[in-house]
């Protein structure tokens, strides 16, 4: 920037548009149309401004459209503060500065916008794939910020984008220093808005038909998990969520309140594992059933679910441990039971008809249990991702009519029939079983494999886990959901077994982005409080990290410096010089070579003595030289012209 | 007191010792660097995104956000590399009169490898002319400064500077080379005639001839037009020569102090006498001048014309 006043060129403004564009395009997908329109007409008119020269358009209109468009955004968001309307009104201000920006100033002003532009990308998506193209962006940005700043002649932008990129990297031994030593502190410091963290799909606190089926749709990850010992067996996969024990006669929901603590009798030793958990915005953690003890920041409630103290709105990382085989809740609540009876008045009348004539038929829980499961597996009932829509009494038309359902009318199904013949019943939602990717060694758990079953309460038993769907689809839980479900049903691609290759990449990839997730974005305090003890910096206070970073930095700047400013020393001779002895070189080449201890004077009178005819260029080269090394004469235009005579001289 | 505080303050901190003879090299020492008011809104602007990572725990927005901080601190570097080792010598100015701008000529050798560019040089901190400096070449910058008053004019402490690459960082270095310029007295309004000319003998014989007639060699003397000069004598190894041309008429014309009305001030007396030099030279006469204790002897041509300016300009 020769001077923050001077006036910004076309190209400039080029430059400028393609930054902005740049960074500004990801948040098209979420931004309503007429945001989308209006940056595109503002971003035009300014393009058509700068390359007909015409003034720009008028501070007061300026200030109508933002008013207008700040309404706009009011309307389309209900809120101007929130982070969506925030990115939003962003973008709009955007395209406004864009339409004054005059002056080199404005233009350095709107770089910092694109910058700050580059992080509000961030909000929406942190994947691998998101961050290359943020670096471009940022390459872009600031080549732009180096082109704003030449004087005279322009080099190419590719100039200007070598040198970004050059900058950039030499600046990446900093950022890596910064990055892992800068004092961290737990978010946020202030009450996000409502929406910060919206838009992430997982199990929610009720269970209607037709409700994971949905979920099965997204391939999306719901966790990860790392085993200390060896894997369990995938049926005894089912990884504990949300437990229901209300029912409307259609769905279940989660209570507001829970009972006392449980008690486990364990049976048989605990595996112990640590679970990546990808951000649902909802309260529970998951671990494998039972858990035998709590993560921090979290409680267990009476039903062994357990729960985080704040919801779950970024990547949470856990160590766990679980007992596979268990006894749980032998002496539960009274209250809890009657609670695990429940079931609505006048609804569903022909399962409560069958669960009576069972119960009068099977005196004993047990025979009863096996005599429902019994009916699923002999009855000719599918398991299936689409299953029939069900009107009023739900139970009922599954039961006796559909017959076609996924794993929550199943396990809906069996609860209301345990209840209906007086077994304590309630739905455990989750996820059972897990995709192993060899080369990270972990478990990837889908939202497609969310699920639902049953426990019921038995006298000196206590609660005893039953998934009703293994009756229908036993593949279901022996080798997972891809297996029980026929090839035409809508299921994500990276749940299907075909495409051996296809699943193999899309594997590795999961294991660069865990990768990725665990070390850069999931690098909270904890992990910085991990890393320093490995290095052998244990209790590392914020004074003690910053006094590091510090001392770090100072050296990576020294360093940086030295290397630097080394190649600043003056490696080249005089021009002079150098011109002479091309000269020189060229007389040689004709066998009239400079003897070692020649001078100027005296070999241009050895030249000139045997090759006459070239006397006047010689003596010529010879006095400007003299005159310019040794001489008083310091002008360019002699060095010029001394240099375009050896140039032209040939012997 | 607190002004000579300041002043030794500054002297000390900028290293500031006066009109130095010879090149001066920019070594570390002498670049100072400090950032710009785009600078600390960039740092501004860090700050905020800083906080936003923290708040919405953007494990990419620390990524980001660390990256351009590291790469502020580059910049500085970059900036203090664009004008550190430069090489700076003070080239010749041509003189001017009175009223005009002095062009100032500073050449800044490069000889390291890397290219410079916007380097500004400034001698007021209001007018800034910028050159690029290529890896391994000498370029000169120019600056002009008002020439007030006729005498010697020495530029004072001029500042070269650059904001480049990124326009974060001002990095600047004093100049104070030993560099003057000429400044003629400014020429009157032409109205004063010539003075008359006495006919010198033997001035018929050189009568007709154009202006462009050659009419012998000289020594070469500072100041001759570089056209006149005999380069084909000087390939022959004779020195350098300045070739003679004859104006149409050479009568003796004393350009004189005294044929000034009395009442003129100093200042007007030499302003009109340098109109009379200018006059005589166009007419091409041959003529000389006569200021109280300064005689410029009778000659004619551009180097009498620019030795009679001089005496003009520096008479006291």
């Amino acid at each position: 920037m020769t001077d923050p006043k001077q006036h910004i060129a076309w190209h400039h403004l080029l430059y400028l548009l393609l930054s902005i564009t740049m960074v500004a395009a990801p948040h098209a997908e979420r931004l309503p149309w007429w945001i989308i329109g209006l940056v595109t007409a503002l971003f035009a008119w300014r393009a058509y401004l700068g390359y007909a020269r015409l003034e720009l358009p008028n501070r007061w209109l300026l200030f109508l459209i933002a008013m207008g468009a700040s309404i706009g955004v009011f309307l389309s968001y209900r809120s101007i503060f929130g982070r969506d309307a925030g990115v939003a009104l962003l973008v709009i201000m955007l395209g406004l500065k864009l339409l004054e920006t005059r002056t080199l100033r404005d233009a350095m002003l709107l770089i910092f916008l694109g910058y700050f532009l580059v992080i509000t990308n961030f909000l929406h998506s942190q994947t691998i794939p998101t961050a290359l193209f943020m670096v471009a962006c940022t390459v872009v940005i600031t080549a732009t910020m180096v082109r704003l700043n030449y004087a005279r002649a322009e080099p190419p932008f590719r100039v200007q984008l070598r040198a970004a990129g050059v900058m950039l990297a030499q600046a990446v031994p900093l950022m890596v220093a910064l990055f892992l030593l800068f004092p961290r502190v737990p978010g946020p410091l202030w009450g996000l808005p409502q929406d910060a963290f919206s838009g992430v799909s997982g199990l929610s606190d009720t269970m209607s038909p037709g409700s994971l089926s949905r979920l099965t749709l997204s391939d999306a990850v719901a966790f990860r998990v790392t085993f200390e010992g060896e894997i369990p067996r995938r049926r005894y996969l089912y990884w504990r969520g949300p437990i229901m024990w209300d029912f409307d006669g259609r769905t279940w929901s989660v209570p507001r309140f829970f009972y006392n603590t449980p008690k486990v009798e364990a049976s048989g030793e605990a595996v112990s594992y640590e679970i990546t958990l990808e951000p649902h915005n909802k309260r529970w953690l998951f671990a494998l059933d039972v858990p035998a003890m709590v993560p921090p920041h979290a409680f267990i409630s009476g039903d062994f679910q357990i729960l985080s103290s704040d919801p779950v709105n970024q990547r949470r990382r856990y160590e766990m441990r679980s007992y596979v085989n268990a006894t749980y809740g032998v002496s539960e609540n009274r209250f809890a039971l009657r609670r695990a009876l429940n079931l609505p008045a006048g609804l569903n009348p022909r399962t409560l008809e069958l669960a009576q004539s069972l119960r009068e038929k099977h005196g004993d829980d047990r025979a009863l249990i096996e005599a429902v499961l019994q009916i699923f597996r002999s009855q000719n009932f599918a398991y299936t991702l689409e299953p029939p829509l069900l009107g009023e009494n739900p139970v009922d038309e599954f039961l006796f009519k559909t017959r076609t359902g996924f794993c929550e009318h199943f396990a809906s199904a069996f609860a209301v029939l345990m209840r209906g013949a007086g077994i304590p019943a309630r739905i455990v939602t989750g996820y059972q079983g897990g995709d192993l990717n060899q080369f990270g060694g972990y478990l990837i758990i889908r939202q497609a494999e969310a699920h639902a079953w049953v426990e019921v309460w038995m006298r000196g038993r206590g609660w005893i886990r039953i998934d009703p769907t293994s009756m229908v689809s036993p593949l279901r839980v022996e080798s997972g959901i891809s297996a029980a479900v026929s090839r035409s049903e809508p299921l994500p691609m990276m749940m299907r077994d075909d495409f051996e290759m296809l699943r193999k990449l899309r594997l590795s990839w999961d294991y660069m982005a865990n990768t990725w997730n665990q070390w850069v974005l999931g690098y909270t305090p904890e992990r910085q409080r991990w890393l320093l003890s490995n290095v052998g910096i244990d209790n590392a206070t914020w004074q003690k990290l910053a006094a590091i970073l510090f001392g770090l930095a100072g050296v990576i700047v020294a360093v940086f410096t030295v290397l630097v400013l080394r190649q600043l020393k003056s490696q080249v001779r005089d021009p002079a010089k150098a011109a002479y002895l091309r000269f020189c070189d060229k007389l040689r080449r004709k066998g009239l070579p400079r003897a070692p201890a020649e001078g100027p004077v005296d070999y241009a009178r050895r030249v000139e003595g045997s090759r006459p005819d070239l006397s006047p260029a010689v003596a010529a080269i010879t006095r400007l030289y003299v005159a310019l090394r040794y001489g008083t004469e310091n002008s360019v235009a002699a060095l010029r012209d001394l240099q375009a005579r050896v140039k032209q001289f040939s012997a | 007191m607190y002004a000579v505080l300041k002043n030794q303050l500054f002297s000390w901190l900028f290293q500031l010792r006066g009109p130095e003879t010879g090149a001066i090299v920019l070594v570390q020492r002498r670049v100072f660097i400090l950032p710009t008011r785009q600078g600390l809104i960039f740092a501004a602007a860090l700050l905020v995104m800083l906080t936003g990572s923290i708040n919405y725990t953007l494990g990419l927005g620390f990524v980001l956000t660390f990256l351009l901080g590291a790469l502020g601190v580059n910049a500085m570097i970059h900036t203090f590399r664009n004008l550190a080792n430069l090489r700076v010598t003070g080239g010749r100015a041509r003189p001017v009169f009175a009223g005009e701008s002095a062009h100032f000529t500073v050449h800044l050798e490069n000889g390291g490898n890397t290219d410079r560019y916007a380097i500004g040089l400034t001698p007021d901190r209001k007018t800034e002319s910028f050159v690029d400096v290529p890896a391994r070449t000498v370029t000169p910058a120019t600056v002009g400064i008002k020439a007030a008053r006729r005498g010697i004019l020495r530029p004072g402490r001029m500042t070269l500077f650059t904001r480049f690459p990124l326009g974060l960082y001002y990095a600047w270095a004093y100049l104070e080379l030993d560099m003057h310029c000429l400044v003629y007295p400014h020429p009157a309004n032409p109205g004063l005639p010539l003075p008359p000319a006495a006919a010198t003998t033997g001035a018929g014989a050189e009568h007709g001839r154009g202006q462009e007639d050659f009419s012998g060699l000289r020594q070469y003397h500072v100041g001759d037009s570089p056209r006149h000069i005999a380069w084909k004598a000087a390939a022959r190894d004779q020195g350098l020569l300045t070739k003679q041309f004859t104006g149409r008429a050479e009568s003796e014309l004393w350009l004189d102090w005294t044929l000034l009305p009395q009442a003129m001030g100093v200042e007007e007396r030499l302003s009109h006498l340098a109109r009379w030099v200018l006059d005589a030279h166009v007419a091409g006469l041959s003529y000389g001048l006569r200021l109280p204790g300064v005689t410029v002897d009778m000659a004619m041509g551009e180097a009498q014309r620019d030795r009679c300016l001089e005496a003009l300009a520096l008479y006291d």
